[in-house]
């Protein structure tokens, strides 16, 4: 069963968490939370724009932006070819999706991260586009959220997607101080150099249940310390009783809570 | 002195260690022996040879080499009264990273930087130069009482990267560094990086955000470390060597893309074989660049800080 898209495509699908045999149509509808355990399925960039915005509606921006091989850059195969797979396989747009539209009938700019593109990775064209919809939110004075699925930045274009981290904290400090309100929204996985930039930078950290939240990834911590994790390190739960998230909210409850929060900044 | 087993300078170590003999057994001499000279010569042209055709691996062994000078000794050479000040007031004092004042041509600045130790004791106290959310916080508790008062800012980087463990989770280092970005980009004061040894990543980064990035020639800086990138791309940290060559983490490449503003030359042979000579260097790089910010007014500063970074990556638009 392939993660990153939601829940599985299929008429049965099986939860990844509790193993309950769930209805296709059922989980979709319940915005891809298992209706049994509560598991969060991780959406798509599509999907997260959909839930939040009223009646899905939203116009997509920047559209035109992808990712360039400034580094010529080949592992197992090149970049630049990889980068194309994931488009035709994904999508074009990369790994975030920034929508314009209404929460709550109010204009707000929500870039999606779309972990199925190179597990959300950052690179130019992530910072680029996020960087953008900050811009725009200082041009017409709208509130940004972001929501963050990201293993981190894109080795593939080395230092380049390390300078995106200090790109968007730019923009995001220019919105503080012109004070538009910036939430940002972990979800599972949220790790690396996101987490280590705009990810921690919101206004209000708002988490999905039991994500994955961190600056260095499970395995590199067992690597460096030798020793197994404890269960549940790292999760948003963890993160929130150690003071780096004001709250952790269910799926079902993230756009109200977005609508209510912004409210109180507008 | 501390001599490294890297095949690529094993004459060149090797060389080292008889001038410094040789050196020895002259002491109180005002002749340099044949024989001295001899070996001085054959350094030189070794080093000539060697270096003329630098892998991108080799240079980042050299960034790490254990000879090389540290933040402190910089600090010492370049600054005069310096006084380090110590903790975040929030949790504890790391040694990963020492921060404080001291004055710059008779001007009070304030000063931060990665600092590794030399001995392994002294290695383990200053966690091999990575610090903790509490070290990023200490740096920034520090650059906004620059702010306060005005005074310049001078970064020193040289990390293997913000250390990735159980109690740096619990404290936040993502959150420390994310905190400091978010203000670096706003302060409105000087801020010179000086990228000294290795870069790593986001903990490097975390006191990377300023006017100017220097870096010296044989440093690195990258969003992995070439063996933390062959073990995820090719799930073998021995291909280190070609990751590094991929990842194009040397200070020339790094130039080319917009990423640092100027390359400081080592001393023949790199930092190590002379610390007073790159001192002088760096230290002059510093003053040149703190005259120009000097007559920018601080609106003027940011902006420009803005647009050098809103600039940085390479995307396509069609």
């Amino acid at each position: 069963m392939k993660k990153g898209q939601g829940v599985p495509r299929g008429l049965w699908i099986k939860c990844e968490r509790c193993g309950a045999i769930l209805y296709h149509k059922e989980a979709t509808a319940n915005l891809h939370v298992c209706p049994k355990c509560d598991y969060h399925f991780r959406m798509s960039a599509h999907q997260r724009l959909d839930s939040l915005f009223d009646g899905g509606r939203y116009k997509t921006l920047f559209n035109r932006i992808r990712s360039a091989d400034p580094l010529e850059f080949t592992d197992s195969k090149p970049y630049r070819d990889r980068i194309k797979i994931y488009q035709k396989k994904v999508g074009p747009q990369d790994a975030v999706v920034v929508g314009q539209g209404e929460i709550d009938r109010s204009q707000t700019i929500v870039a999606a991260m779309e972990y199925a593109f190179m597990g959300g990775s950052m690179g130019s064209a992530v910072g680029e586009k996020i960087a953008l919809a900050g811009e725009r939110c200082l041009d017409r004075r709208l509130p940004l959220v972001i929501v963050a699925c990201s293993g981190g930045a894109r080795m593939q274009e080395g230092i380049l997607s390390l300078m995106q981290m200090a790109k968007i904290s730019a923009v995001l400090a220019r919105m503080r101080e012109k004070r538009l309100p910036f939430i940002s929204v972990l979800t599972d996985p949220t790790t690396g150099g996101v987490t280590a930039s705009f990810a921690m930078q919101g206004d209000l950290n708002i988490a999905e249940p039991a994500s994955l939240i961190g600056f260095a990834g499970p395995r590199v911590i067992e690597q460096t310390i030798r020793q197994t994790l404890p269960e549940g390190f790292q999760r948003s739960e963890f993160l929130l009783e150690h003071g780096m998230l004001d709250r952790i909210v269910h799926r079902h409850e993230l756009k109200s809570t977005l609508a209510t929060c912004l409210g109180y900044f507008r | 002195m501390a001599i490294t087993t890297h095949p690529f300078l094993e004459t060149i170590e090797k060389l080292r260690v008889e001038i410094l003999e040789l050196e020895a057994s002259q002491v109180g001499s005002s002749e340099v022996s044949p024989e001295l000279e001899a070996a001085r010569n054959q350094l030189d042209a070794e080093i000539t040879k060697v270096y003329s055709n630098l892998s991108r691996w080799e240079t980042c062994l050299l960034a790490r080499h254990p000879d090389r000078p540290y933040t402190l000794a910089y600090i010492h050479d370049i600054f005069t009264d310096f006084t380090e000040m110590h903790g975040d007031r929030r949790f504890a004092d790391d040694p990963a990273l020492v921060a404080g004042f001291a004055r710059f041509d008779g001007e009070p600045i304030a000063i931060i930087g990665h600092q590794k130790g030399r001995d392994t004791a002294e290695k383990v106290r200053r966690n091999f130069g990575m610090p903790r959310p509490e070290g990023y916080r200490k740096a920034l508790r520090i650059m906004k009482l620059a702010v306060r008062f005005k005074r310049p800012i001078i970064t020193f980087i040289d990390t293997p990267g913000a250390y990735p463990g159980i109690d740096a989770e619990e404290r936040g280092q993502a959150e420390a560094i994310a905190d400091n970005l978010i203000e670096m980009a706003r302060l409105p004061v000087p801020i010179i990086v000086v990228i000294t040894g290795e870069g790593g990543s986001g903990g490097a980064l975390a006191l990377g955000l300023g006017d100017r990035v220097l870096m010296l020639e044989h440093a690195v800086y990258s969003v992995i470390s070439p063996e933390g990138c062959a073990a995820i791309l090719w799930k073998d940290q021995s291909r280190a060597e070609e990751a590094a060559q991929a990842l194009k983490l040397t200070s020339e490449t790094l130039k080319e893309f917009g990423v640092i503003d100027e390359i400081l030359t080592e001393p023949h042979g790199g930092a190590h074989m002379d610390p007073g000579a790159m001192s002088s260097t760096i230290e002059a790089g510093i003053r040149r660049h703190l005259r120009q910010l000097k007559k920018l007014r601080p609106e003027a500063m940011i902006s420009r800080r803005y647009k050098k970074f809103r600039s940085m990556g390479v995307a396509a638009d069609r």
